[in-house]
């Protein structure tokens, strides 16, 4: 028997994970947030049911901000795996015209906290698979394969239950839901290798290309569509980019970037001296911000 | 010294670099220790040395590290190891973290769990997945009781490789005969609790020394570094792959009426196409048609491997069932020995039935009292009635039906159960199969010839058993005792067992505390379906408090046979009348756990019946009661 390879062997914990949440739960569904790691995931869930496909919907919780490069992929990725996508977009949100520009910090939590937990309730999931992992920040390590969240969906980190040899424990009261994390082992360049091997498509900003850019606060952002609101005298610079997470565009930093093969990218990440969330404009308040964020819902 | 510098081809040939890299190996691997040994400073260690830090997070441990760190001097590695912001505040680590890195050769999971000692279910926790332990010994300390804890329970979750890492040799001078000693004394040890030979490294996780490359400081040493132990150990997925063939079925692929395949991961073994296969546990066999996967169908799948079978022939297997190689079956038993390691806050109730999961299957078990439970320090046997949160004992296990498995020292995954409340549905044990129980095969159920249908139809009616509850006082009794009076004169065979008789005689050993309670309506229910299958029609009247013990009884009869009567009396009413004067003991203080008062009541949430004694009458209650038995009677076979 050949040897099973690091990525063989995360690929086959992730495929195990999805089969025990359908078994168990009654209704699933699969957050899809266009990123490379929903890629991935949604790679795995093709694998773990086939030939059948995914016994689960995809679900996007849209912000209406997203690169108009992710709208084009998830409606074509989602085809392609024979899976029924749900959108969901805050109606709260979108009456009171909340945006990035006016609203920092709200924007995040009404378009994506409030709107996933209005979309849970109202599809009444009782498990949703998302694409986190351990690595991406020191409060998620200790975050369990099945997280369990109230009927508020409140996470209480001293309330998670203690997950042994491949046993996960899916029972549940009513109200009560999971999130469950299928690449909580997997590392960055784990999913970057595995999108090699695998030739996973993913969203081509992964990849450098001159792009309309401006600079705020050292931060590079992307002048995606007409609604970026430039200050007195900003004009927009082409500059090569490329950007290591993918989120609400104005939230998101770009990196410069001459990387237009995976090889390059991966090449420039184990060359690069920063860590992916770097570019997520939201953590940077404190650095207990995520566990805070968590514990009200945020994915 | 010599730490790990990006390998040269990630900037020259990153083709060449990838291809290299895409074929590593995953371990996993515990770290146990306290703050204190300098764990998290050898974890923040190796993280670092791996690359696995960037720049930001080390600019952030460089301020935490002014702001909160315990190194007086430069970076505090424990920091970039240490999460949740309320423990940070606290300084110490208090449940499992994962943490990644990669070498050249393999990548790495690391379970840091804490080594205090209310913290076993942790530990436990992160050894579960682990094929090594790494122990850490602070030099100047030596063995500790918390040492020989940690090798302990590394051993008692079957992990076959153990490195004693002694710490903080820069702080004893290298002293290498200290090193020698601490090294003899834990080997010592381990011989005699019969664990594998630890392999010990000299280290600083502060200085690095031993770690990622070799030290000045220690000449005299001359084993590998600790990353190069730790790149070339066996895995236990490669010890895995040489047993038999055996894959929990997760769940059954019906896209269509021309497919049925049964996805699972391989416990154990290897299978390959046109193998012989076995079901358990119904034994059915069968040939391996197809591996089905996404990338196209294999000729064959090893441990470790998720894959999806395909059966040549129409065999029944559905999830939780084990499909095995044809000649290299595992055991099937309804009764082990198991050694358990309780999780929860409330402790076991031995008698309780529990859902246990193991592999994919679950199903309803009630442990027994322990036969004993080991002090984790001493590791002497002590004798218990119950295990509490971080107990460690070893019990018999009763499941309601036979499942497969493989005794834990064969086969973790086919060997190792968690057990669920069935109430909270917390995880609240694991438990490591030792042996099945012969006794479950010698005992057969005497087939008797006169059936519970024959003796029911003599007396014209159908057995049932209307179970009373409610608090002491609220009238359970006296209504049981009306209902049978009404059945009697309508020519119903009946028998009513009173709680208050029942503790005369033959509860007559047991007392009130939560385990003697569920015993005593484990017994009254017993002796309940007896009397059902007498074809009697059987009424009690018992506070049984808990619901977990009511359904256990409703699971005992069959379907629709149970009815829960819920005799809803509030307390203070209760205890206004106090007929028997319980209450106002109770408020004195001398009654322990009182139910309604120092123990709790749990209501039934959906009863069949529910008498509201604010609204109704004695009389009209039990008549009513009767009227819906008699209503529901069906008629006899």
């Amino acid at each position: 028997m050949p040897d099973l390879t690091h990525l063989s062997a995360l690929e086959a914990e992730s495929i195990h994970i999805l089969r025990e949440v359908v078994a168990e739960a009654e209704r699933p569904v699969m957050l899809y947030s266009v990123g490379k790691d929903s890629a991935v995931m949604l790679h795995l869930a093709r694998k773990a049911f086939y030939p059948a496909p995914p016994p689960f919907p995809l679900l996007h919780v849209d912000t209406t901000w997203k690169f108009r490069a992710m709208y084009e992929l998830r409606d074509r990725a989602a085809a392609a795996a024979g899976m029924e996508l749900l959108v969901h977009r805050n109606p709260d949100a979108e009456a009171r015209g909340i945006n990035p520009f006016d609203h920092g910090a709200a924007h995040t939590d009404l378009w994506k906290t409030e709107g996933l937990k209005q979309a849970l309730d109202l599809h009444r999931f009782d498990a949703a698979f998302g694409g986190a992992r351990r690595d991406e920040e020191k409060s998620r390590a200790k975050e369990r394969i099945f997280s369990f969240r109230s009927p508020s969906h409140r996470w209480d980190p001293k309330a998670q239950r203690p997950e042994l040899w491949h046993l996960y424990n899916a029972r549940k009261a009513a109200g009560e839901s999971i999130r469950v994390f299928p690449l909580s082992n997997w590392t960055e360049l784990d999913i970057w290798q595995y999108i090699l091997r695998e030739g996973i498509e993913i969203v081509p900003l992964y990849f450098a290309a001159p792009r309309p850019t401006v600079v705020r606060d050292g931060t590079i952002l992307m002048v995606d569509d007409d609604r970026f609101r430039l200050n007195a005298g900003e004009v927009p610079v082409t500059r090569s980019i490329r950007f290591r997470t993918l989120g609400c565009y104005p939230l998101t930093g770009a990196v410069e970037s001459g990387a237009t093969t995976l090889g390059d990218v991966i090449q420039e990440m184990l060359l690069t001296t920063t860590s992916e969330r770097q570019g997520r404009v939201i953590d940077h308040d404190q650095s207990a911000s995520m566990e805070k964020k968590k514990a009200e819902g945020y994915f | 010294m010599a730490g790990y510098r990006p390998d040269a081809l990630i900037a020259s040939d990153i083709a060449a670099y990838l291809e290299q890299h895409q074929n590593k190996s995953l371990l996993r691997f515990l770290t146990c220790g306290s703050v204190d040994d300098g764990k998290s400073t050898l974890i923040g260690r190796l993280l670092y040395d791996a690359r696995a830090i960037f720049d930001d997070q080390l600019l952030a441990l460089e301020a935490d590290s002014r702001r909160v760190g315990t190194q007086r001097q430069g970076i505090d590695f424990a920091l970039l190891v240490d999460g949740l912001a309320a423990e940070r505040e606290q300084g110490i680590t208090i449940d499992v973290a994962y943490r990644f890195f990669a070498t050249e050769r393999r990548k790495f999971i690391v379970a840091d769990t804490p080594g205090h000692e209310q913290y076993t279910r942790n530990m436990v926790t992160g050894a579960s997945t682990a094929d090594l332990a790494i122990i850490l010994v602070d030099a100047r300390k030596g063995v500790l009781t918390q040492t020989r804890r940690h090798g302990f329970l590394a051993n008692l979750l079957g992990i076959r490789h153990i490195v004693l890492a002694v710490n903080k040799m820069d702080l004893i001078g290298w002293d290498r005969e200290a090193y020698d000693a601490i090294v003899a004394e834990f080997g010592a040890f381990a011989t005699s609790i019969g664990m594998a030979q630890p392999v010990a490294f000299p280290i600083s996780g502060l200085g690095g020394d031993n770690i990622a490359g070799a030290s000045a400081n220690t000449p005299w040493f001359d084993g590998p570094t600790l990353i190069e132990h730790l790149e070339t150990v066996e895995l236990d997925r490669d010890r895995a792959v040489s047993g038999g063939f055996a894959m929990p079925v997760g769940w059954v692929n019906r896209p269509n009426l021309d497919f049925r395949g049964f996805a699972g991961m391989v416990a154990r073994g290897s299978v390959r196409v046109g193998d012989a296969v076995r079901v358990l546990p119904s034994g059915r066999t069968s040939h391996v048609a197809r591996i089905v996967t996404f990338d196209g169908d294999l000729p064959a799948a090893a441990a470790g491997q998720s894959v999806t079978l395909t059966l040549a022939d129409e065999v029944d297997c559905s999830r939780g069932d084990v499909i095995v190689a044809a000649a290299d079956p595992l055991a099937v038993a309804d009764q082990f020995a198991a050694t358990i390691v309780w999780m929860d806050e409330t402790p076991l109730l031995p008698g309780r039935a529990y859902w246990l999961k193991s592999g994919t299957t679950a199903v309803s078990a009630t442990v027994r009292p322990p036969e004993h439970a080991v002090d984790v320090n001493t590791l002497a046997q002590l004798s218990v009635k119950t295990l509490a949160l971080n107990d460690i004992g070893v019990a018999h296990v009763h499941l309601d039906r036979p499942i497969p498995f493989a005794p834990y020292a064969a086969s973790k995954d086919l060997g190792g159960f968690i057990l669920i409340d069935k109430l909270t549905n917390a995880t609240v044990a694991a438990g490591m199969i030792d042996r099945p129980l012969r006794r479950a095969q010698n005992v057969h159920w005497q087939s008797v010839e006169i059936t519970r249908q024959a003796h029911a139809a003599q007396k014209g009616q159908a057995p049932k058993l209307l179970w009373f509850t409610g608090l002491s006082g609220s009238g359970k009794s006296t209504i049981a005792n009306l209902v049978e009076k009404k059945l009697h004169a309508l020519g119903k065979h009946s028998f009513l067992l009173d709680g208050d008789n029942v503790r005369h005689g033959l509860n007559r050993d047991l007392g009130f505390s939560d385990a003697d309670r569920v015993e005593n309506i484990r017994r009254v229910g017993e002796v309940a379906r007896l009397m059902t299958d007498a074809g009697l029609i059987v009424l009690t009247a018992f506070i049984s408090p808990f619901r977990a013990e009511r359904e256990m009884v409703r699971a005992l009869l069959p379907e629709g046979e149970f009815l829960e009567i819920f005799i809803d009396t509030a307390i203070e009413v209760a205890e206004e009348r106090d007929v028997k004067g319980l209450y106002a003991k109770a408020r004195a203080g001398e009654i322990a756990d009182f139910t309604g008062i120092s123990s709790p009541y749990e209501a039934p949430e959906m009863p069949d019946i529910r008498i509201d004694t604010a609204r109704m009458l004695p009389e009209d209650a039990a008549e009513l009661i009767v009227d819906r038995v008699v209503g529901m009677w069906s008629p006899v076979i």
